[in-house]
């Protein structure tokens, strides 16, 4: 069984949630990867989304942006990304997911990223610019890997390619909850409640919910409905303002709920 | 050799192209590329087409011998395909009115668009006037400093046009600010694309708008000189004026074709957008395609000196073409695009755009190698009104 599978496995038994933060490579230096995954997953995280920064970010809204565009400044590169991971991957005991555009994996060359980052302990990759129809392009060999293909569906996707995309299989199926780009809201669409429970009843795969998560009630909230959540811009925001204590705060939402229960 | 069909149903030209999109975008697409199937298919979209294109904007436009012109070139006959004479001053307004036709049909009543000189700008904001659309440009900072006239005519038409600050502040990172606010408006706005680029079915849908060009051209010649030309010239940015161009001849194997990209400064310097000539495949706003970019993947900034070519990718057909060597491409610098848009202007009265002035600058080149015996159409593919405040600035501090 792989590390995301026993994660979920792990936090069914307890019957809890699963927190996903997101950070973005780089952002602060590539140095401080190591410190930032230790203390994530010292702040309960069941798994971590590692962020690849890309000139041309279609689907971030503007904190990951910037974000981005600092990792860049800063001279990171996929290449020093899967090395660093690699170096610091017996330290962290959580799944490493691997969050990056297509054109940096196409530019490293696709069978080669794919033995470096199984080299590296990598446990799955999103790739938010390949829908289905398109992962033909890598798939395959992520598959033979052992590397997990973690897939999107949103609000736009009708039920019949959800089910479809969910059948896929891989880690856990990623909701997007609002009809956009990344980055913190104050509301949501009225239909998601109804939403994320037609995903989690279809989805034979754990169901994440992501994008315009920041706070506990929203996370409290969505949870009813899926198995944890993923949050980018609100954690990639305390990280860089250093607000480690309300992050770890933020990140305690699902262990406060258990205590309550 | 079998007919020319690509792209195929998965919109690859051969492995160009494809549909690299967040999935927020999937049904979007793929309904719109549904609904053009639908309409190819309805005589009165096409009559409706036709009708615009005649009455307003003004087609056909003439194949115009320009005589002077072949003289100071010393060998081919020159013809200009005049898109320069379309109404709003380019070719874009073909594909304007096709899209925005078809967003009417599909019941979307908002569109928005990217825009680089402002030309497909101001030709999306006419059709958006003329149709009734609501209408949001999005345009680099860079752009809008460099083509303001072009920003009042669009807000003029009613437009509203939202400057772009992200990244190069340049047609790319408008293409990436209009992709995120149809990802988060897709449910009634249409994303009215100006070029043969972004996923399938935009790089299809455009050329087949856009090949009306290279139909007419192909007629005219016939009519007149009762064969083919033997070659047909066109810029590219992102390819649409080139494509449309291209398109209808790309089964008659003797009729050479050449696409003419910007060297800006020149191609061994890290400021031109050659793409075809100096870049290498990989994935951008939708569509695997020549691309320039550093060996990390990360897209690198274009230059030109006209804002219409400043594009970092170049559309899949064109980057097909290239490898299976139907087209030629080749690369024009500032200079001599500069040159060409005064030599057209003293020679024919005409004032080309900077953007069709590399395609007028290749041909001279191009009609002194095949010799007078041949013939060669250049796309004009747009008027340099735009253009005259940019090039007396540059003329007055001096050529660089």
């Amino acid at each position: 069984m792989n590390r995301i599978e026993q994660t979920f496995q792990a936090l069914k038994k307890d019957d809890t949630k699963a927190f996903v933060p997101y950070i973005m490579a780089g952002d602060g230096g590539l140095d401080c990867l190591e410190e930032r995954l230790v203390l994530l997953e010292k702040f309960g995280a069941a798994a971590v989304e590692v962020g690849v920064p890309f000139s041309d970010p279609v689907a971030d809204g503007p904190t990951i942006q910037q974000a981005g565009i600092r990792a860049l400044n800063n001279g990171t590169t996929l290449k020093g990304i899967v090395g660093k991971i690699a170096e610091i991957r017996k330290s962290v005991k959580i799944p490493i997911i691997l969050m990056t555009y297509l054109n940096p994996i196409y530019a490293y060359g696709i069978t080669k990223f794919v033995q470096d980052i199984q080299k590296a302990g990598v446990d799955g990759c999103i790739i938010p610019d390949m829908p289905v129809e398109e992962e033909e392009i890598i798939e395959p060999e992520l598959t033979e890997a052992g590397v997990e293909l973690i897939r999107l569906v949103t609000l736009t996707t009708p039920l019949e390619r959800i089910k479809q995309i969910a059948a896929k299989g891989d880690g856990f199926l990623y909701t997007v909850t609002v009809k956009g780009i990344t980055g913190t809201r104050n509301e949501f669409d009225g239909n998601l409640n109804a939403y994320l429970k037609a995903v989690k009843e279809v989805s034979p795969i754990p169901v994440l919910a992501g994008f315009g998560i920041s706070t506990q009630e929203q996370m409290l909230d969505i949870t009813k409905y899926c198995d944890g959540v993923v949050v980018g811009s609100k954690i990639v925001n305390l990280l860089a303002e250093n607000k480690l204590e309300e992050m770890e705060n933020l990140m305690s939402v699902f262990k406060q709920k258990t205590n309550m229960a | 050799m079998t007919a020319y069909t690509l792209p195929n149903e998965t919109g690859r030209f051969g492995k160009f192209g494809g549909r690299f999109v967040p999935e927020t975008l999937m049904k979007a697409i793929t309904e719109l590329a549904d609904a053009y199937e639908m309409a190819k298919q309805d005589p009165t979209f096409h009559s409706q087409i036709q009708a615009l294109s005649k009455d307003y904007v003004g087609r056909e436009t003439p194949l115009y011998f320009a005589e002077n012109l072949t003289k100071y070139a010393g060998g081919a006959k020159i013809y200009l395909k005049r898109e320069d004479l379309n109404h709003t001053g380019a070719h874009k307004i073909n594909n304007a009115i096709g899209q925005a036709l078809l967003a009417v049909r599909m019941g979307k009543k908002k569109i928005v668009a990217e825009t680089g000189a402002g030309q497909h700008g101001v030709a999306t904001a006419t059709v958006c006037a003329l149709l009734n659309l609501d209408c949001i440009i999005f345009m680099g900072e860079e752009d809008i400093k460099r083509q303001e006239l072009n920003v009042f005519r669009m807000e003029l038409l009613g437009a509203k046009v939202v400057s772009v600050t992200s990244g190069s502040s340049t047609l790319k990172d408008a293409v990436n600010e209009a992709l995120r606010y149809w990802v988060a408006n897709v449910e009634d706005t249409h994303y009215l694309l100006g070029s043969v680029s972004g996923p399938h079915p935009f790089p299809m849908i455009v050329r087949d708008f856009q090949s009306v060009i290279g139909k007419e051209t192909k007629d005219q010649f016939l009519d007149r000189n009762h064969s083919l030309p033997d070659a047909v010239v066109a810029c590219i940015g992102g390819g649409s004026n080139a494509m449309g161009m291209f398109y209808p001849f790309i089964d008659d194997e003797e009729v050479e074709l050449h696409g003419v990209e910007a060297a800006g400064r020149g191609i061994d310097t890290p400021f031109h957008a050659a793409s075809l000539t100096k870049g290498k495949p990989g994935v951008l706003h939708g569509a695997l395609m020549y691309l320039l970019q550093n060996e990390d993947g990360q897209i690198q900034e274009a230059h030109s000196v006209s804002a219409g070519l400043d594009y970092p990718g170049v559309g899949p057909e064109h980057s097909y073409l290239k490898e299976i060597g139907r087209a030629n491409y080749h690369s024009i610098t500032d200079q001599e695009a500069l040159d060409a848009f005064q030599l057209l202007s003293k020679l024919e009265g005409i004032i080309p755009a900077l953007e069709s002035s590399h395609a007028v600058a290749y041909c001279l080149k191009l009609a002194a190698q095949l010799g007078s015996e041949k013939n060669i159409v250049v796309c004009l593919s747009g008027r340099g009104d735009k253009d005259v405040d940019a090039v007396r600035a540059r003329l007055k501090g001096g050529n660089q």
